[in-house]
């Protein structure tokens, strides 16, 4: 057990997403809706960053504007050295639906960013039987889904379906990984054993994730920074470092240290909300 | 007993009962066999002419398939453009209504005098008549594909052939095989309407020539073919319908068929 914010120099030097003013509001002149006020936020490689909010506030915005399905209307973002939408980028995603595609087996689903995705498309027709479908098998079995390869969507469950999402996110070994909110449809108990799957992604494969969610203890449990924003139309209004050991468990989460913390991020929320109402 | 035989016996037994009731009711009230023949009449006339009706069979059989694949290939195209684009959605759909609204009969005549008597117009009205549904159903599955199924490959920088491919033509494939039967019923009424026409071959011309020679068993032996091949084309498509899109008919009282 070390702390994870040590990280070595060499990785450090050019971040892995940066937003520079980046700010998006939706329709135009008078009817325009300000989604995310011009923000500035870096993250670094190989960091895990998880952003918290209400719910509205401009989170899935950030997320998107970092995937690139989404354009930033004023300031730049840029991932992996490139601004967004310029070329293809290797990102993975995860949304709270799983959506697995309801006609391919789970091992068809995972697979299938290696069939888009540079440079393993080029050779899909002659490894898809051999090295893509181990790869595909060691993942599963890494997330305990080694038996369900097989398997159409709709004969798993919930828990389940979000561990093989995860999978497809990761199998094309992605720079960056981007979850929007991934276990928040998911029952307590699950939620936490998926944490604790997560985690153990992380650890091994060590990408750079975004994660978004409005859970402040499922943010400090997986990330090594937090971020947390107001409510609409968004900004950080906090920026901490999390720095428990780990593997963290999910023990870990009722000792003074880690309420102390939710407590802290709770109270900037909830401060940065009664703000913004008495505003209107 | 397994609901699946039950429900094919009381099937059976339906159409059993159709032809003992017509048989009944013609007997009962006395019907001349030049008005209504009896279901028996009809077997027999079937029976009994079946050399000289085969080579019609295989006739208008084949001129179907022909507009029926022709008509497949068109509306797959004209769908997949539709249903990908909205502008193409808006724009095309008034005209295709239009054009849809035609009653075929109409067109006949104009496709013979193009071509003349014989198989092209057959082909062609066969055409006319299948390729709307199969438009419709496409466009629709294209259309209402869901957002969330595309964004995880528009994430990984896919293309939109990429997205038609991998997204949108699987999740048509059900609204896809849904209008193929409908399209291949069509298509034979496309046929034998031309046939009627004008045509000296096949079934719609058999039923033609036999109806002004008051030969009415035969009339009814023709449109007895028809259903037949009908029914055959639609459980040909079921079956395929089974072993490519299994996967959207999972309810167990769907998946036996």
């Amino acid at each position: 057990m070390q702390p994870d914010v040590a990280q070595n120099d060499a990785e450090r030097k050019r971040p892995a997403v940066q937003l520079s003013r980046a700010g998006v509001s939706f329709g135009q002149g008078d009817a325009a809706v300000q989604a995310l006020q011009p923000t500035d936020l870096t993250i670094d490689q190989g960091e895990f960053l998880a952003l918290v909010g209400p719910s509205g506030c401009g989170k899935s915005t950030i997320l998107k504007l970092a995937s690139g399905l989404l354009r930033p209307t004023t300031g730049a973002v840029i991932v992996g050295g490139r601004e967004v939408a310029a070329k293809a980028l290797r990102v993975g995603m995860a949304f709270q639906n799983p959506t697995m595609l309801p006609w391919l087996t789970i091992e068809q689903n995972v697979m299938l960013p290696l069939k888009i995705v540079q440079p393993f498309r080029r050779d899909f027709a002659r490894k898809k039987r051999g090295e893509y479908r181990d790869r595909v098998h060691a993942l599963l079995a890494d997330v305990g889904l080694g038996n369900f390869a097989g398997s159409f969507p709709w004969q798993l469950s919930g828990g389940m379906l979000q561990r093989a999402n995860l999978c497809r996110a990761l199998i094309h070994d992605p720079s960056l990984l981007l979850l929007d909110e991934p276990f928040g449809a998911l029952d307590q108990f699950t939620r936490e054993e998926l944490w604790g799957t997560m985690q153990n992604l992380w650890t091994k494969r060590r990408p750079t994730v975004l994660l978004v969610t409005h859970d402040l203890k499922e943010a400090g449990f997986l990330g090594t920074r937090i971020c947390v924003m107001s409510a609409r139309p968004g900004r950080i209004i906090d920026d901490s470092p999390v720095t428990f050991p780990r593997p963290r468990t999910v023990e870990m989460t009722f000792q003074p240290e880690f309420v102390a913390l939710n407590q802290r991020l709770r109270e900037r929320i909830i401060d940065a909300r009664s703000e913004t109402m008495e505003g209107v | 007993m397994p609901y699946a035989l039950k429900r094919r016996i009381w099937a059976a037994a339906l159409i059993v009962g159709f032809f003992l009731l017509w048989e009944i009711l013609c007997i009962a009230m006395d019907i001349s066999d030049l008005i209504v023949p009896r279901p028996s009449q009809v077997f027999a006339t079937l029976f009994a002419r079946f050399p000289v009706l085969l080579p019609h069979i295989f006739h208008t059989l084949w001129t179907t398939m022909i507009g029926f694949v022709l008509g497949v290939i068109v509306g797959v195209i004209i769908g997949a453009v539709i249903g990908t684009s909205r502008t193409a959605y808006d724009t095309a759909y008034p005209l295709l209504i239009g054009f849809s609204s035609i009653p075929k009969v109409a067109v006949v005549p104009i496709f013979v005098l193009w071509f003349g008597a014989g198989a092209v117009p057959a082909v062609l009205t066969a055409l006319a008549m299948c390729f709307f549904p199969i438009v419709v159903n496409i466009a629709t599955g294209l259309a209402t594909t869901e957002p969330e199924l595309e964004d995880v490959l528009k994430s990984l920088g896919a293309s939109k052939m990429d997205l038609l491919l991998n997204v949108g033509l699987p999740r048509t494939m059900p609204f896809f095989f849904a209008s193929l039967k409908i399209a291949a019923t069509f298509a034979f009424v496309g046929t034998v309407l031309a046939e009627t026409v004008a045509s000296n071959k096949g079934i719609g011309n058999v039923m033609m020539s036999a109806s002004s020679n008051f030969d009415v068993p035969l009339v009814f032996a023709g449109l007895f073919i028809l259903a037949f091949l009908g029914v055959a084309l639609y459980v040909l498509f079921s079956v395929i319908e089974g072993r490519f899109v299994g996967w959207a008919n999972r309810r167990d009282d769907f998946a036996s068929t």
